[in-house]
């Protein structure tokens, strides 16, 4: 409980930080325009740009499905801190909190706020990416959408890779 | 169903139309030898090689480069530069718009001649509309990556055209125009669903540049789903591809 208390207070810290630096900051907006920073946590991603060195570790966001999909006990409960993202017209930071090993809420810790024609996230409604290992299936099918060839070097390289990401 | 494939621009390109002729698929194949010929950087003789090699200017150029350039441009603000068709020698390839163009062109092509089901699939990207030969929606395949054989993904898309952009035989092909000397290693492949191929293969391109960025970008646009496979054999997708996909069996 006393996490929940402490996550709260961050959380609700940054809010207030957020609101009262930045007046036009938190509202709500469309759902089009929502982006939610979704590195796969598992995954190095080395052409991530340069973040401040206050920036929280960005491998603790967990992207989950919507409730209906989402693995059911893949997930620590807690309140987990991603990394700052581009979202092209500025950062953007979440934090998720997972109770019950489902995720319960997306709070927003940084939103774009350095022009006058910026934006805030409705929280309730951002657009949360999905990842799967892939796997192949088996149905006949009548045309196939797919790179037009791969080269050798590549092949090699994934082959390496899908070692490691393994169970 | 009259079905054809033909190596066209080095790739296979197949067309089936529902209830027509050899002939209607021959003029198809005609129209994309036609496009090959204006817009191909691989032809010295080509229309774009010789704006390329300054031997024709701007205002010779014909209605159609005209309206591809024009294109680019547009593409190029809505994507935030990220599709840029300035090469890292100074030259320029709209390769990455004329393909969706072409393949949508074609489509148009076959609808103005009344028929309703069809596709054009011109290595690996596709403009569906209508049934097929069973009255059933096409079903496509998203290749897998490392293996040339097998599917991950089973989706049937309605009219709209999918296409995938990855890593190809003949190199990098798609450029970071903000990293142009760095490789685009992050993602291996990225399949985007979209109102038409047009538009699909236009922001396919564009994303997979974008590296680990493409999905939150691809999300952001209304009408458009993406599902992208990494180095590491994980797969990202945007919460309305679901809609597409068909459960294997």
């Amino acid at each position: 409980m006393k996490k929940y208390l402490l996550s709260a207070v961050v959380i609700f810290g940054f809010l207030f930080y957020s609101t009262t630096a930045n007046r036009s900051s938190v509202s709500t907006l469309p759902v089009s325009t929502l982006i939610l920073p979704t590195s796969v946590p598992t995954i190095p991603s080395p052409a991530e740009k340069p973040t401040t060195a206050s920036t929280p570790p960005a491998n603790t966001l967990l992207p989950t499905g919507r409730p209906t999909s989402a693995p059911v006990g893949r997930y620590k409960n807690g309140t987990f801190i991603g990394g700052i993202a581009d979202a092209y017209y500025g950062n953007i930071q979440v934090a998720a909190v997972i109770q019950g090993s489902k995720l319960t809420n997306v709070n927003i810790l940084q939103s774009p706020n350095d022009r006058d024609n910026s934006i805030a996230i409705n929280s309730q409604a951002l657009p949360i990416l999905q990842s799967e290992a892939i796997s192949a299936q088996s149905a006949a099918v009548d045309m196939v959408s797919g790179a037009t060839d791969t080269s050798a070097a590549f092949i090699e390289s994934l082959t390496s890779a899908l070692s490691q990401a393994a169970n | 169903m009259p079905k054809i494939t033909k190596i066209l621009m080095d790739m296979p390109v197949t067309v089936e139309i529902g209830d027509s002729s050899v002939s209607d698929l021959d003029k198809i194949f005609d129209y994309f030898v036609a496009i090959d010929n204006r817009f191909s950087v691989y032809k010295p003789d080509s229309e774009i090689s010789r704006y390329n090699q300054k031997k024709l200017s701007f205002f010779e150029l014909s209605r159609d480069m005209k309206q591809v350039l024009k294109l680019c441009d547009d593409t190029k603000k809505a994507t935030h530069g990220y599709f840029d068709i300035r090469r890292p020698d100074g030259t320029i390839d709209p390769s990455g718009l004329v393909k969706g163009w072409a393949i949508n062109s074609a489509a148009n092509l076959i609808k103005s001649w009344g028929f309703k089901n069809y596709y054009v699939d011109a290595g690996g990207d596709i403009q569906v509309n209508g049934l097929n030969s069973l009255g059933k929606p096409w079903t496509i395949g998203i290749r897998h990556p490392q293996n040339r054989s097998q599917n991950v993904k089973i989706v049937t898309i309605g009219d709209r055209g999918i296409a995938t952009s990855g890593t190809y035989i003949r190199g990098q092909h798609v450029y970071d125009p903000f990293a142009s000397q760095k490789p685009i290693t992050e993602i291996v492949g990225l399949t985007v669903i979209g109102p038409d191929i047009y538009e699909a293969d236009r922001f396919a391109t564009a994303a997979f540049a974008m590296r680990d960025q493409a999905l939150t970008f691809i999300s952001t646009l209304v009408g458009f789903e993406a599902y992208s496979i990494n180095n590491r054999g994980i797969a990202t997708f945007t919460p309305g591809f679901t809609q597409y996909v068909v459960e294997n069996n």
